[in-house]
């Protein structure tokens, strides 16, 4: 029992993490309609500036760092590329955001090398006991974290003027442009904001009990995809949906990996993505997403 | 006059083809046949994404489905009962093998079929992990984490292996590779006229009615569902043939080569060569394929990119930054990709030689180059 108890609260810990990332590209879809594959890549940025300056100014201005670059960095993609490039499909633009992960990754793979990079976080592997039950207070570390910056996103969402903004862009951009919101800033603030959610996430999936950041981390993000997409892509509530379903089947999947042993080895990373085919198979457009309808 | 360079083309290219095995050396010839292997790979893809406008990032899985499914076919059981086989003659074993993927493509269908563009691009992300999942574990099958080898290709008794006595043509001895060289040219071959048939008939203009405009197709009596379905299947196909083509080369199939990465090259072979078109995909597939090959081989003349095992950006890192590179700029200032770029400077020239009209610098693609 105490085994299922440590799992879920991992599950549901994880789930949160995986939550703020899907969060992310939820925005960014909302707002300019590009699934953006680059996603991982923001991640990686984020937690690769906080290993680097954490040694040189402390953790948390470096986690500030971490947020700011890979806040920076994603208005840097949107203005660079996605606005100016001049495409009919959403489609191609989501390959250009492939071009873009593929650059950022790479260079950054190829700067980590074969290091594990730890982030300097000030709870180390202290474990917290209550009961026979055992939790990393990493763990809910992330959780209050992640509660805590999805709540002011949500309100700031609700009831800021760049929210309000954004959900008008959403809801119909060409009659937002023309009430006098500026689209370009909306977008930007959209990716901006997705870059700095990117890291928050990134600095938990490093910390214990995972080593640290390493080169394999884009794959860890790629379970954020299938939680966003079940969810419903144009679903802020979607995404943590779906965020909490990955984080808490992948953690379940993988601590009962014994008893599932006759399925195979490696349950655990395909399992998220199975949820997702499930789902998908019955509802098409994911949990909470707005299913397409059409006046002709 | 364009009928007679068109025929002076394709004459040069077969001309090139044919004479190619004489001269290049087995390195260049194994990379060429991997592009030949990545080319109809990608004509298959650019069928879904570039003319029916359906993002698929489970390419790779495809081409995974057809090179296990061509090593379980035509291998017979090992004696000691670890790997299965069915022991079938090799032609039929790489037919089925590209029926297989077919089949793999079916029944992912009901979800192939309903989601559009980029929901898809995500749900397909879903094969490459549950793909490796099945490769790794199903050992019988696949041989596992280490994999198979593949047992070569027979045709009507003439085997595309180096062992039987050594065939010399013109002075040059005609190894595997040169022997599949020729058969991987005419798969190539094959599949690329028969994409251009489904193009430029009525499934073309159906699939491109969808990618422009689903409910207009839907309006004009396309069954967009059964449609994107088909498609799917079709370019699935592609992908297992690809992926049979590629066991043969590498003459050992390993799960960890058709990851998430291969399936991104493909995305960029078909941006980059342009999108919708055969001769797209296959200038892509070749510049995309033979790229790493280059930098390789030339990276101590190249600036910037470090030899083998120094510090620096090394020569397959270069080629992955180049072609994401590559793929950023084509979306961004090559409308059409590097095949759009050719036809405009066709047409261009066209347009000049007739001694007249003032050439209007256009924002959009003509329609002339849009088809070409």
């Amino acid at each position: 029992m105490s085994t299922f108890i440590e799992l879920l609260v991992s599950g549901i810990s994880v789930g949160a993490v995986y939550a703020l990332i899907a969060l992310g590209f939820v925005v960014i879809f909302k707002a300019t309609e590009v699934v953006n594959f680059a996603h991982a890549s923001l991640l990686l940025v984020g937690g690769f500036v906080v290993a680097k300056t954490h040694p040189l100014v402390g953790f948390w201005p470096a986690l500030l760092l971490g947020v700011a670059g890979a806040a920076a960095l994603g208005a840097l993609i949107e203005f660079v590329v996605i606005r100016r490039a001049n495409v009919v499909s959403h489609s191609v633009l989501a390959i250009v955001t492939i071009g873009v992960d593929l650059i950022l990754v790479t260079e950054l793979t190829r700067r980590i090398g074969t290091d594990v990079l730890a982030l300097g976080d000030p709870w180390g592997s202290q474990v917290l006991r209550l009961g026979s039950v055992n939790i990393p207070v990493t763990r809910i570390a992330a959780l209050v974290a992640a509660g805590v910056v999805i709540t002011a996103f949500l309100l700031a969402f609700k009831y800021t003027s760049w929210g309000i903004a954004m959900r008008a862009t959403a809801e119909d951009a060409e009659t937002a442009a023309l009430m006098g919101v500026r689209r370009g800033r909306v977008s930007m603030g959209a990716w901006a904001v997705a870059g700095a959610l990117a890291a928050v996430a990134a600095l938990f999936m490093c910390v214990f009990p995972t080593p640290g950041l390493d080169r394999n981390v884009t794959a860890a993000a790629m379970k954020a995809f299938p939680a966003a997409i079940l969810g419903g892509l144009d679903s802020t509530t979607g995404a943590l949906a779906g965020g909490f379903v990955i984080g808490i089947t992948e953690s379940l999947v993988g601590g009962y990996q014994e008893e599932l042993a006759f399925l195979g080895r490696g349950l655990g990373d395909v399992a998220p993505f199975l949820v997702m085919v499930v789902v998908l198979l019955i509802r098409p457009a994911g949990l909470f997403g707005t299913k397409e309808l059409a006046r002709v | 006059m364009s009928r007679t360079v068109t025929v002076a083309w394709w004459a040069a290219v077969a001309a090139g083809v044919v004479i190619a095995p004489f001269y290049l050396d087995a390195v260049w010839l194994q990379d060429g046949l991997f592009a030949m292997a990545a080319a109809i790979g990608a004509i298959g893809l650019n069928l879904l994404t570039g003319a029916t406008g359906q993002l698929s990032m489970g390419h790779a899985f495809f081409l995974a489905v057809g090179a296990f499914g061509y090593v379980y076919f035509a291998s017979s059981p090992s004696p000691d009962g670890e790997f299965g086989g069915l022991g079938l003659p090799t032609p039929l074993a790489a037919v089925l093998a590209v029926l297989l993927a077919g089949a793999a493509g079916g029944l992912f269908s009901p979800i192939a079929g309903r989601l559009k563009g980029a929901y898809l691009g995500i749900a397909t992300l879903a094969l490459i992990y549950i793909g490796h999942f099945v490769m790794t574990n199903a050992t019988p099958v696949t041989g596992g984490h280490n994999g198979r080898p593949v047992p070569p290709m027979e045709l009507f008794g003439f085997a595309f292996t180096d062992t039987p006595e050594p065939l010399v043509i013109a002075g040059v001895p005609f190894g595997a590779l040169e022997r599949l060289w020729f058969l991987g040219a005419a798969a190539l071959l094959g599949a690329g006229l028969f994409a251009r048939g489904v193009l430029r008939g009525r499934p073309g203009r159906a699939m491109n009615t969808i990618r422009d405009h689903e409910i207009a197709a839907g309006v004009m009596g396309v069954p967009v569902t059964r449609y994107r379905a088909g498609v799917f299947v079709l370019s699935s196909m592609y992908g297992g043939l690809a992926g049979v083509l590629i066991a043969l080369v590498f003459r050992q199939t390993v799960p960890d080569y058709f990851s998430l990465i291969l399936a991104l090259s493909y995305l960029a072979m078909i941006i980059i060569g342009g999108l919708g078109s055969v001769a797209g995909a296959v200038i892509g597939a070749f510049f995309v394929s033979m790229l790493p090959a280059l930098f390789t081989r030339y990276s101590d003349a190249l600036p910037l990119v470090a030899p083998t095992g120094q510090e620096g950006i090394g020569a397959a890192e270069a080629a992955q930054i180049l072609y994401g590179l590559a793929v950023v700029v084509v979306v961004l200032f090559l409308p059409g990709g590097l095949f759009g770029l050719f036809t405009r400077a066709r047409l261009h020239l066209a347009r000049r030689t007739p001694a007249a009209p003032p050439a209007k610098p256009s924002l959009t693609p003509t329609p002339e180059a849009r088809n070409g």
